[in-house]
């Protein structure tokens, strides 16, 4: 009987699948709800999440500020076009604005941070945890959760709201460099129909996403790190899983937020 | 055969472990009385690490109990458990140096932590006192840990080990990849440690010259379970053939040569 064979394996194979993806949930909520539990109590490193604001926040100043750059001025000459169709290429500083502070600075600069930090929060405690340096800070009296965890997610948290209002800034000038150079709009009047249209709402809504995206990020990369196989593969894996989780998580969450923040 | 002192200061009862469907302890009983020092070897793979890894709390046993003073710690959590980790220090096989630190950071780490922590200049003249006795010069100090060979890591990470002088330690390998002399040098410290502060040692290692010159009891760890537990002026003579065959290097014998 080799289909019935073949059937029963396929069937093994989707029931082994769907146990593995609830082990990893369960895994993943225990260790988010330690995670967070570590941030709120005592002690805190100061110096470490001092480190973290540094690397996470202000070494990923280049990145974000040349996505949104360059993401603001495509932005301007698409709007552009399409605005033609309805004769309305007015709106293109007011819809560059609104695009890029309440979608594409905090998505697209969360995404890019996630490239970056993800991996190499991944990268780093996996290396310690395959060099038994995660081990050795327990046998010194160190809890990993609070020396190595809670300052990244804390750092992260904190450090996306800015990195994208600095990216919201720069993006809005990317499309005013474009609008202002290529299609012909008056600068004055592009600054004015910017700032005119934007709402308190679509820069509070979209820094509230990039604090979760950031939460997401050095969320993936800790527990991706943190529990990454043995040898040199584990941590390649890590690494890799912790990009694409979070990258995933962003999108799904970017969702959900933006219904929440609709319906509100 | 009363009194406090018969109260070994560390107990494995019966500890059981596996990763898997790879059992690799299977029924360890162990006793380590106060200020002794003990010696386990054994067979790389045998479960060496990971005994003293269950002790520490670091692998949860399957089964057995782990005692401390004759007190179970195995659900030890919160401040208790951290009372308990303050009393440990630990050499791990591969050093497990931090590499995000210099050298004086990492010996001094527990130092600068908590609510009497000591200042940086302290902890950093303690730290070279620390590397002294483990035969490395101040200069060393300032380096970072991926500035060191295998060797000078080890050595490194026996102090820190050492540095806040706890009660229980555990030296996993101290002188492999370490020259002869070098070797001596941390026999002779660990060898101190036990005699002078009191300590309760437990040391892997495969170098006969280290049992010698470090052990007051050895065991020996084969197939899971404590093969042979005795002096170390009975190891010559055990009239163990699995320990005859181990402590001469002898090819054949109970022990299989492929593993
Ligand atoms: N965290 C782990 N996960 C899976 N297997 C492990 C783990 N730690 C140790 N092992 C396995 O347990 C066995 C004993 O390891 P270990 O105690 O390190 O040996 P040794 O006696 O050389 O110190 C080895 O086969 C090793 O592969
Ligand atoms: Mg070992």
């Amino acid at each position: 009987m080799p289909i019935l064979l073949a059937f029963q394996s396929f069937l093994a194979a989707i029931g082994a699948a769907v146990l593995g993806l609830c082990a990893t949930t369960g895994s993943l909520a225990i260790f988010t709800g330690a995670s967070v539990m570590h941030v709120f109590r005592p002690p805190w490193y100061p110096a470490e999440i001092g480190r973290q604001l540094l690397r996470i926040g202000y070494f990923s100043l280049p990145v974000v500020g040349l996505t949104a750059f360059f993401t603001g001025a495509a932005l301007a000459l698409q709007i552009y076009t399409g605005g033609a169709r309805f004769n309305a290429e007015a709106v293109v500083p007011s819809i560059v604005a609104i695009g890029m502070v309440r979608e594409l600075g905090p998505v697209l600069g969360g995404l890019m941070v996630a490239g970056r930090v993800s991996a190499s929060i991944a990268a780093e405690l996996g290396t310690m945890r395959v060099t038994e340096q995660i081990d050795a800070l327990t046998t010194l009296s160190t809890n990993p959760y609070k020396y190595l965890v809670a300052p990244r997610l804390m750092a992260a948290t904190l450090a996306m709201p800015v990195l994208a209002f600095v990216g919201d800034i720069i993006g809005i000038m990317g499309g005013y460099v474009v609008g202002t150079a290529r299609l012909g709009f008056n600068p004055g009047a592009y600054i004015n129909n910017t700032w005119n249209f934007l709402t308190f709402e679509d820069i509070s809504s979209g820094l509230v996403k990039a604090a979760v995206f950031g939460f997401i990020i050095a969320l993936m990369g800790c527990y991706q790190g943190y529990h990454s196989g043995r040898g040199a593969q584990g941590v390649g894996r890590a690494t890799t899983n912790a990009v694409v989780s979070a990258s995933i998580l962003i999108l799904a969450s970017n969702y959900i937020l933006n219904e929440m923040f609709f319906a509100s | 055969m009363t009194g406090v002192t018969d109260i070994p200061r560390i107990e494995m009862r019966g500890v059981k472990k596996a990763f898997g469907s790879k059992r690799v302890l299977e029924g360890v009983d162990l006793t380590v009385a106060k200020g002794e020092s003990l010696v386990i070897i054994g067979g790389s793979g045998t479960g060496k690490s990971v005994s003293i890894k269950t002790i520490i709390g670091l692998i949860e046993p399957d089964e057995g109990d782990i005692l401390i003073d004759g007190k179970s710690i195995l659900g030890a959590r919160g401040s208790s458990r951290d009372a308990l980790l303050s009393r440990f220090g630990m050499l791990f096989q591969g050093g497990a140096l931090f590499d995000s630190m210099p050298v004086w950071r990492n010996i001094s780490f527990r130092l600068l932590q908590g609510r009497n922590r000591l200042s940086a200049d302290d902890a950093r003249d303690l730290a070279i006192e620390k590397l002294r006795r483990c035969g490395l010069g101040p200069e060393t100090a300032d380096l970072f840990p991926a500035e060191l060979s295998g060797g000078m890591q080890k050595r490194v990470g026996l102090a820190r080990a050492i540095a806040a002088e706890p009660e229980i330690m555990f030296f996993d390998e101290p002188t492999a990849g370490l020259d002869p002399i070098m070797a001596t040098v941390i026999n002779q410290l660990i060898r101190q440690v036990v005699s002078e502060m009191g300590a309760t040692a437990i040391t892997i290692t495969h170098d006969m010259r280290s049992v010698v010159e470090i052990a007051d009891q050895v065991a020996m760890i084969h197939q899971g379970c404590v093969q042979w537990h005795g002096p170390v002026s009975d190891v010559e003579n055990s009239g163990e053939p699995h320990m005859d065959q181990f402590i001469h290097g002898r090819e054949d014998g109970p022990i299989e040569a492929v593993r």
